[in-house]
């Protein structure tokens, strides 16, 4: 692999690190403060591609399909928190596992039910279409770049709120001990429920950005759903800035290891032998990273409860 | 001398009985309508690929007037929700309680081969309108399985001729990791001579190919070969004309076809596919079928419908061959053998292991002049064409 490779790959991995970051950053939230384990965080980030590839089906314009799709994702994932997340919070894991792996169920088969199964399709805006050419016979998305654009931004603007401001005071504290955050006054109903929007606001973000270069189709949460899950519990369940840092890790790991471990392995083994292990050993790659991260820090890399702290 | 009038009365009660029972359902058999099971999967995003199988089946049947074989016939439709467990479930319901003559249908090899054993075991026939696993092509072939599609493999092997013609000398091969992946490949260079750059195996759930896009890049082949079923074959096909690869020639099977182009739109123009059958082949059967379904349907329908539309054919001719006798296993098994129906691919016969001997095609992605997108023959590459696993089957009698 030459280095010009090398740096497309990695931009490649941080790309797809800044949309797991956008999904894991309301699920550790999410998580973290209200100590809820939310399965149907995969499906707002596809009702969010749905809700864009709809409004630009109806406006022609991807504008107006992000500026329309964004409230209509809070507001569905608000009115999901007041139908059936409500009455889990004082539930045990399991119990909320079971419930939101049945909103899973419903929202895949609802989705398909109103917009048909085959898979939908959202242009991009002329605004970021086309491409740079970063190699030769390359050309790398514009849109691309302002996935990674908008990302930032978020993640800029999520620290800012998190870190300075009230509102992200009483959900650091929150994350640390709620029933203390309950006891000093605060209404911790009106905080769950807003930190609870908020994440499912994030995670339809992350489909409206995602829609236009991947296809629209019921169940495509799901398996970002489970790489979000490894970003959380590698950055530390509750740490929006271990998610970030996770989320970028984990891209780039997974990025690195799909394109850079068939070759490594060309050293040891026959041609078709690498292949094989390879593309089996690269989609374990971020796991095996996972278990070794946590073989030195269990509660992740920025844990954020600490060990007095029980509910 | 009573008990034995009494035992003599008792049985003569009972035989008459009997007889008077037996004697309506003798006389309903003939004019029950003939029921045949359609599988098709309807729940996923894999249900696109169902309802063109079913609409094509339908269509038929309406072509037909709704009889088959001069019988009137009934559509008895099974969705196996792409899960073998749930299929033999449901097939064996259709057999045994829904009374169903024959099973049509299945898009997914995995449920073929679920479902294959069920059905044939109780002597009903199964038609596979698509999938086409190479074992029961060869070995397992059986005297109550036919398949109006093709055998897997043929496709892959049509794309490695069809390369192998085009004078490509560097390949690149892409495809999901599971056993049709791996197949698909193996088909492939079974008929290409040239040199294969790399084989780049895919995880079935990734969905965003940049990094192997940089590798084909990177490596500049004359041209890339893929199997990217469903959704990933749409998201594939978009992502490789945004990173500006479409000056190297995408050829591929199952990747770009009817049920996928409406979601790829204008970036599969001009990318290659072979197959059996495309809208545009010039026979009189098909101007028809393409025109009644998308009236009906209001979508252009995909080989998986045409195949479909074909089996419904067959099936009337065979029973029309039969007289309507659906006891008649070995009459219904050589009419069926004899496949004595227009298809809209032209001219069909059946090999000897009740696999179609058939032209396969090279086909190109055009737009119609309303808007929408289909495949277009470009020229025939393989010219009734025997599946390379015929040898290997001893079909037994039925």
């Amino acid at each position: 692999m030459t280095a010009q490779l090398l740096l497309v790959q990695l931009l490649n991995g941080v790309q797809l690190g800044i949309l797991l970051f956008l999904i894991a950053a309301g699920l550790t939230l999410v998580f973290g403060v209200m100590d809820f384990i939310n399965l149907a965080h995969g499906v707002q980030y596809m009702l969010g591609a749905y809700l864009a590839a709809w409004f630009a089906a109806a406006t022609g314009s991807f504008w107006w399909a992000l500026i329309l799709a964004l409230p209509a994702a809070l507001l569905i994932g608000l009115v999901l928190e007041f139908l059936v997340f409500r009455h889990l919070y004082d539930r045990d894991h399991l119990q909320q596992v079971l419930a939101t792996f049945g909103v899973i169920l419903v929202l895949n088969q609802g989705v398909k039910l109103v917009f048909g199964a085959a898979p939908l399709q959202v242009p991009i805006p002329d605004l970021l279409s086309g491409g740079i050419r970063i190699m030769d016979g390359l050309l790398y998305p514009i849109y691309r770049l302002g996935i990674i654009g908008g990302g930032l931004a978020v993640a800029a603007a999520l620290w800012f709120m998190v870190e300075r401001t009230r509102l992200g005071m009483l959900v650091r504290a929150g994350a640390t001990h709620a029933p203390m955050v309950a006891a000093l006054g605060v209404d911790i109903r009106r905080l769950f429920m807003f930190v609870f929007g908020f994440g499912a606001m994030l995670a339809g973000f992350a489909g409206i950005l995602a829609a236009p270069i991947l296809s629209v189709e019921p169940g495509m949460g799901d398996n970002l759903l489970i790489l979000a899950f490894v970003v959380i519990v590698i950055g530390g369940i509750g740490s929006v800035r271990g998610a970030f840092l996770a989320a970028l890790l984990v891209g780039t790991v997974e990025t690195l290891g799909r394109s850079a471990v068939p070759d490594l392995l060309r050293l040891f083994l026959s041609a078709s032998e690498a292949r094989q292990v390879g593309a089996a050993l690269a989609s374990m790659l971020i796991y095996i990273a996972m278990a070794a991260i946590l073989a030195f820090r269990p509660a992740g890399l920025f844990p954020v409860r600490s060990a007095s702290a029980s509910t | 001398m009573i008990q034995k009038m009494n035992r003599f009365s008792r049985r003569a009660l009972l035989g008459a009985s009997a007889a008077t029972l037996a004697m309506p359902g003798l006389v309903r058999a003939q004019a029950q309508p003939v029921k045949i099971g359609v599988v098709a999967v309807a729940t996923g995003p894999q249900a696109t690929l169902g309802n063109h199988l079913r609409d094509g089946f339908l269509l038929g049947l309406r072509h037909l007037n709704g009889q088959l074989g001069g019988r009137p016939a009934e559509a008895v439709l099974i969705d196996d929700e792409l899960r073998p467990d749930v299929a033999v479930t449901k097939v064996r319901a259709a057999i045994e309680r829904d009374r169903c003559d024959m099973i049509v249908g299945v898009v997914f090899s995995n449920i073929l081969a679920a479902v294959i054993r069920p059905v044939t075991e109780s002597g009903t026939f199964l038609i596979s309108t698509n999938a086409g696993p190479s074992p029961i092509a060869g070995r397992g072939c059986s005297p109550f399985f036919f398949a109006t599609s093709y055998v897997n493999d043929q496709n892959h092997a049509v794309m490695g001729q069809a390369a192998q013609d085009a004078g490509h000398r560097r390949v690149m091969l892409l495809t999901p990791n599971y056993q049709a992946g791996r197949d698909a490949m193996a088909g492939f260079k079974s008929r290409f001579r040239g040199e294969v750059v790399d084989e780049i195996y895919t995880p079935l759930t990734q969905l965003d190919f940049s990094a192997e896009l940089a590798r084909i890049a990177a490596a500049r082949p004359d041209a890339i070969f893929t199997f990217m079923p469903g959704g990933l074959g749409v998201n594939l096909v978009r992502q490789y004309r945004q990173a500006g690869l479409a000056n190297i020639p995408f050829l591929s099977a199952f990747t770009v076809d009817e049920a996928s182009l409406p979601a790829q739109g204008e970036a599969a123009l001009g990318f290659q596919t072979g197959t059996t059958w495309t809208p545009t082949l010039p026979v009189e059967e098909n101007a028809r079928f393409v025109r009644d379904f998308e009236a009906a349907y209001n979508y252009v329908p995909a080989s998986y419908a045409a195949h479909a539309y074909d089996t419904a054919k067959l099936v009337d001719s065979a029973i029309r061959r039969v007289g309507g006798n659906m006891a008649d296993k070995a009459g219904l098994r050589a009419g069926l053998r004899a496949a004595d129906f227009r298809s809209v691919r032209g001219a069909f016969a059946f090999g000897a292991n009740h696999f179609p001997v058939q032209d396969f095609w090279l086909a190109q992605v055009g737009r119609r002049a309303d808007g929408r997108f289909q495949t277009e023959h470009v020229r025939k590459v393989l010219e009734r064409a025997v599946d390379p696993f015929a040898a290997e089957c001893r079909m037994p009698a039925g």
